[in-house]
């Protein structure tokens, strides 16, 4: 039990007719990362979204660290070290790479109801800010305008952001997307080099990486889960060959 | 020099009494106090609709109340500024963290209709207060009581109250927003959910700077009423919300001083065409005096079009793309 670092059960959400989350049972061990992944519209973006705490399921429970998350607020969610990225870019694009990382920082590290001295001059948090740009290799743009960066540094920036909130579980839904192999093959080392100490639920379309990665594999069908296992189970599980390598081998 | 730009301007801000006593125009110094309250107003405005993206439409109400507060403890006896003034600005506070609380949980449109629906509400209100006089408004027989040597009564002296209350808040403002509840509202305003997404509860701070533009809107209110020594519940009609966005618009959304150049800009407008006669606009179209908010409208017409940063963005240095 103390292992277990999520921990989902019966997670339903329905948008009309449709049913996006279908009593969805889940768990993240601690130091695993754990790869989701489904065909297109299966529901990875939604379930991520109720993890996280910005959509509220309709029935189920949410576990985090042994505590009932179900309904604490997103921002709460952060604090006790759950913290996401989004498949669409989602930065402050007016603000420099260091603003953008150190917003992040100062979230928590003490209050922000501060009203007099400048921000900018708080150096611990511009430090913690440039150890996560180094560490997302955006150290040569630490004071560039984040809706200047190129595609990938921008989603290098995507996967800073969460990090700086110093998670303890990292949900990344598809950190690679539109990235080239150069790049997707960077995000990859960055993602093998946070396992020592984040925890990672891994939402990606690039099976290289989930294969790469993952120690363990769920598999989103029409919003539930339809196999969970080792890579090597998941490879050759009939089920999942049919309803989702299956399309990718057809398409 | 840009630094100094502005200190250069208090400067002539305080040298202008003394320029117009010489001059014996000191109608223009009544003329400048009232453009600096309604800076001061502007530039609370723009805390919340500037900085905080807030699109208020309902900001009258907070200087209202501010005003009504002064007004009545002026009539109720209790004339001390450093009562009345404080106590205006905690009103108005408490006003805009009630409305605040209600309207923040709306986006978008609904913000903007829900602030104006409530501005609305408490301009009914005023005009049912038939002890403060209803729709006919309050008179005031005195001004507030500073104290320290200060008469208020005097148009010189309250020029100058009213312009050290504008630097005051404008410093206020600087720090604030460079601080990191500035930096905060600032990001809520670039991309609210990620902010949430990396932990702030984003409603808090949009309800605290809402209530802080608030309170220093009641400032302005307080003042106004001594201004006029009269309130009506004019002061808290949808078309001052208006006129206070007008101005943030014009001087410079998100600028610091895009208050204070809103106001200097569509009151001397006003004053322009209302009270002296241009030739050249005459002989284009004669009725020009009768209708000068359509000169206004042009004004706006061709900020938004041509300079969207407002005035303050003129001033600015060509930066970044």
């Amino acid at each position: 039990m103390s292992t277990r670092l999520l921990e989902i059960e019966g997670l339903q959400k329905r948008f009309g007719g449709i049913v996006a989350t279908d009593r969805v049972a889940l768990t993240v061990e601690q130091g695993e990362i754990h790869a989701l992944i489904g065909p297109n519209g299966a529901g990875k973006t939604t379930l991520i979204a109720q993890i996280s705490g910005s959509l509220a399921p309709d029935a189920g429970r949410i576990a985090f660290l042994g505590e009932d998350v179900t309904v604490l607020p997103q921002y709460a969610r952060v604090s006790r070290g759950l913290a996401r990225s989004y498949q669409i870019t989602s930065i402050f694009k007016r603000f420099s790479v260091a603003q953008n990382l150190s917003l992040a920082v100062q979230a928590r590290s003490g209050s922000s109801f501060r009203f007099w001295r400048p921000v900018a001059g708080e150096t611990a948090l511009v430090d913690e800010a440039r150890a996560i740009a180094i560490q997302v290799g955006l150290a040569e743009r630490f004071d560039a305008i984040a809706g200047s960066l190129a595609h990938a540094e921008q989603r290098n920036l995507e996967v800073g952001l969460a990090l700086a909130t110093n998670p303890k579980l990292l949900l990344l839904d598809e950190p690679m997307a539109g990235m080239g192999p150069d790049e997707s093959r960077r995000m990859i080392d960055l993602i093998s080099r946070l396992r020592e100490k984040v925890s990672v639920l891994l939402v990606e379309h690039d099976m290289d990486a989930v294969f790469r990665l993952a120690d363990r594999i769920s598999v989103l069908v029409n919003g539930s889960i339809v196999a969970t296992g080792a890579p090597d189970e998941i490879r050759n599980n009939a089920e999942v060959k049919r309803a989702y390598l299956g399309d990718e081998v057809a398409a | 020099m840009r630094r100094a730009a502005p200190y250069f301007v208090l400067l002539l801000a305080i040298a202008l009494p003394l320029v117009m006593r010489s001059l014996d125009q000191v109608y223009y110094v009544t003329m400048a106090s009232r453009i600096l309250i309604y800076a001061l107003a502007a530039t609370s405005l723009n805390l919340v609709l500037g900085y905080g993206g807030m699109i208020s439409f309902g900001h009258a109400a907070f200087v209202g109340a501010g005003a009504y507060t002064a007004s009545v403890m002026i009539v109720e006896g209790v004339p001390s500024a450093w009562i009345a003034w404080p106590l205006a600005m905690a009103v108005s506070g408490l006003l805009a963290l009630v409305v605040g609380a209600i309207s923040l949980r709306t986006r978008g449109v609904y913000f903007i209709m829900i602030t104006l629906a409530f501005a609305q509400m408490i301009y009914y209100l005023t005009i049912s207060m038939k002890a403060y006089g209803g729709d006919e408004g309050l008179t005031l027989t005195q001004r507030s009581d500073a104290g320290l040597g200060l008469d208020l009564k005097d148009d010189i002296t309250f020029y100058y109250v009213v312009l050290a209350l504008l630097a005051l808040t404008v410093f206020f403002l600087s720090r604030l927003v460079n601080a990191r509840f500035g930096r905060v509202i600032e990001a809520i305003r670039e991309n609210e959910a990620r902010m949430e997404a990396i932990g702030y509860p984003a409603f808090r701070f949009k309800l605290t700077a809402f209530a802080i533009a608030g309170a220093l809107g009641g400032l302005a209110g307080a003042l106004l009423a001594n201004q006029n020594s009269y309130v009506n519940p004019g002061i808290l009609h949808w078309t001052e919300s208006g006129k206070l966005m007008i101005m943030v618009i014009l001087g410079g959304v998100g600028h610091l001083y895009g208050g204070v150049f809103g106001a200097v800009g569509l009151l001397g407008l006003e004053e322009l065409l209302a009270n002296h006669k241009i030739g050249w606009l005459a002989a284009l179209y004669p009725n020009y005096q009768q209708h000068s908010l359509l000169a206004v409208g042009v004004v706006m017409l061709l900020v938004v079009l041509y300079a969207p940063q407002g005035i303050a963005g003129l001033f600015k240095r060509r930066e970044r793309k």
